[in-house]
């Protein structure tokens, strides 16, 4: 297998008036291509800067992000970025929300027309294509969003906590709609998140992370797929995996 | 198999059409324009009684007496050519002024650096009463129209600038990202995030500075012109203040002649009843 994204003694740091912030110390990750990889940490670990850093949003204090063989320098159109919070535009509605990167690309009107509709189709917004973000619940402007992000048919998708803010229900099925888009594309998802559950479900290899992005385990996840939230949860070898995970997360604390 | 060759999710919320009667689409609209028509009418019936009949007409006028002059004005055409002109006044110191505070305020606000050098200056600016102006503008521009239109555009640039920079600094750094994720470069970013963007400050600017560039226009002609709205009002004024003067002094005419009768001594000749203002 090929390494999409390599990152190399990544560290940030913010500053504030005469201190600096250290929000990520000496981080490496190899990312291999077609892969599933989920990074699972507390709030204030350093998630987000690293897939701000990877995303190429942010510039590292130190180190390098390497995508494929080149260094990045800035956002790159095979990166797609589902981000924390939404940033659909409020002014457009889910159609033309959905045609931006096309838009941008330079693609024909009539197009990208055709391909948004068919990504709204896919993520089940038929009907409210009219519709504004103001006008859509939380779920649907993640759909939205997401449908957004595959318009620009990134190679490698970077997500961060997107389904952080919906309740139980709406996140268990959009995960699962997430794996059946995924499940054979060949595309690369990182996946960051707080949850245990989640990350085993999703991910081929989970990325437990401690403070200031130190990994404290790397590992591979060897649960059958399809995986479905129900059955799993009283899978044994689910469970073992879940205990060590949290105990993971936990020794981190002390 | 790519993401975007999967078959359609079927979960989600659902759309039906409402049926709805003509007082329900348009009840709400249609009652709070009936009860501004009201508010209105009772306001000049309630000025009509009072006048002559509560309070003196010298001060408050009447509301029949207003709309005979407006009358008179319209059939002569003073009204039309006096408001051409401050129309045309305020309609070229609202896009001068308009025109001028978008584009600094565009240029200012993305300028981070320029920004906070010129931001203390603007505001100093800004705090100036625009009428305070008018003087020093008639010494620069003449008694023109130039003068009005500037002292116009003047506080309108203001109100405009000071509303675009806010919209344009509040820009939602997220949208921007969003912008650079999908491959947009500088230009992608102003024109699809930071325009539509601020256009709510924008808008808000214009919509407030369209009455300071009426109060701009017709202030520059109350200091001086000879046409004009402004003119009107002042050549107006005037006129009451003289008949005001008139009335006083056959008052006082009346007042001594009905005491000369009386035999009484001409104690008060030469002192007005009523002190002229």
């Amino acid at each position: 297998m090929t390494a999409v994204l390599r990152v190399d003694g990544l560290s940030k740091q913010f500053a504030k008036d005469d201190a600096a912030i250290v929000a990520l110390r000496d981080f490496s990750l190899t990312i291999e291509e077609g892969t599933f990889v989920t990074v699972l940490g507390r709030s204030g670990c350093g998630k987000s800067t690293m897939l701000n850093l990877l995303a190429g949003l942010a510039e590292p204090t130190t180190g390098t992000v390497r995508y494929r063989a080149e260094t990045l320098a800035g956002p790159h159109v095979e990166i797609g970025y589902l981000t924390q919070s939404d940033t659909l535009m409020p002014w457009r509605d889910v159609q033309r929300n959905v045609e931006m990167p096309l838009e941008i690309r330079g693609v024909p009107t009539a197009r990208r027309r055709e391909q948004a509709a068919d990504l709204i189709r896919r993520v089940g917004l038929v009907g409210f294509e009219k519709h504004y973000p103001r006008e859509l619940s939380g779920g649907m402007r993640r759909r939205a969003s997401l449908a957004r992000m595959l318009a620009g048919k990134p190679e490698t998708l970077l997500m961060d906590e997107p389904f952080g803010a919906l309740d139980a229900q709406l996140r268990t099925e959009l995960q699962e709609e997430l794996l059946r888009l995924w499940q054979g594309s060949g595309q690369t998802v990182v996946f960051v998140t707080h949850d245990i559950e989640e990350a085993l479900l999703l991910g081929d290899r989970v990325v437990v992370l401690g403070s200031l992005g130190r990994i404290v385990l790397d590992r591979e996840i060897d649960l059958p797929r399809p995986r479905e939230v129900d059955t799993l949860r009283v899978d044994p070898a689910f469970v073992a995996l879940h205990g060590e995970l949290a105990s993971a997360l936990k020794g981190e604390v002390s | 198999m790519s993401l975007t060759e999967i078959p359609p999710v079927t979960s989600g919320p659902v759309v039906i059409p409402r049926d709805r009667t003509w007082w329900q689409r348009h009840g709400t609209t249609t009652t709070v324009w009936l009860v501004r028509v009201a508010l209105v009418a009772v306001f000049l019936a309630l000025w009509e009684i009072a006048a002559d009949r509560w309070i003196d007409i010298t001060f408050i006028s009447r509301p029949s007496d207003i709309v005979s002059r407006l009358g008179d004005w319209v059939g002569d055409g003073t009204l039309w050519t006096n408001t051409w002109i401050t129309v045309q006044e305020i309609v070229y110191g609202f896009s001068l002024g308009a025109a001028a505070g978008v584009l600094v305020g565009f240029v200012l606000a993305s300028l981070n650096f320029l920004y906070r050098v010129l931001d203390p200056f603007m505001m100093a600016l800004y705090a100036i009463p625009k009428v305070a102006l008018a003087p020093l503008f008639i010494v620069w521009f003449g008694i023109g129209m130039h003068m009005k239109v500037l002292l116009a555009a003047a506080t309108v640039f203001f109100l405009v600038f000071v509303n675009t920079a806010a919209g344009v600094r509040e820009v939602d750094r997220g949208l921007v990202d969003a912008v650079r994720l999908m491959g947009g470069n500088r230009w992608h970013v102003v024109r699809k995030v930071v325009l539509p963007s601020s256009m709510t400050g924008v808008l808000t600017g214009l919509k407030v500075a369209v009455p300071y560039a009426l109060i701009g226009a017709v202030i520059g002609e109350l200091v001086a012109s000879n046409r004009g709205l402004g003119y009107l009002i002042n050549d107006a004024a005037l006129a009451v203040r003289h008949r005001r003067r008139v009335r006083d002094a056959r008052r006082v005419e009346r007042h001594r002649r009905g005491a000369e009768r009386r035999g009484e001594p001409d104690r008060q000749a030469g002192q007005p009843m009523e002190a002229d203002r």
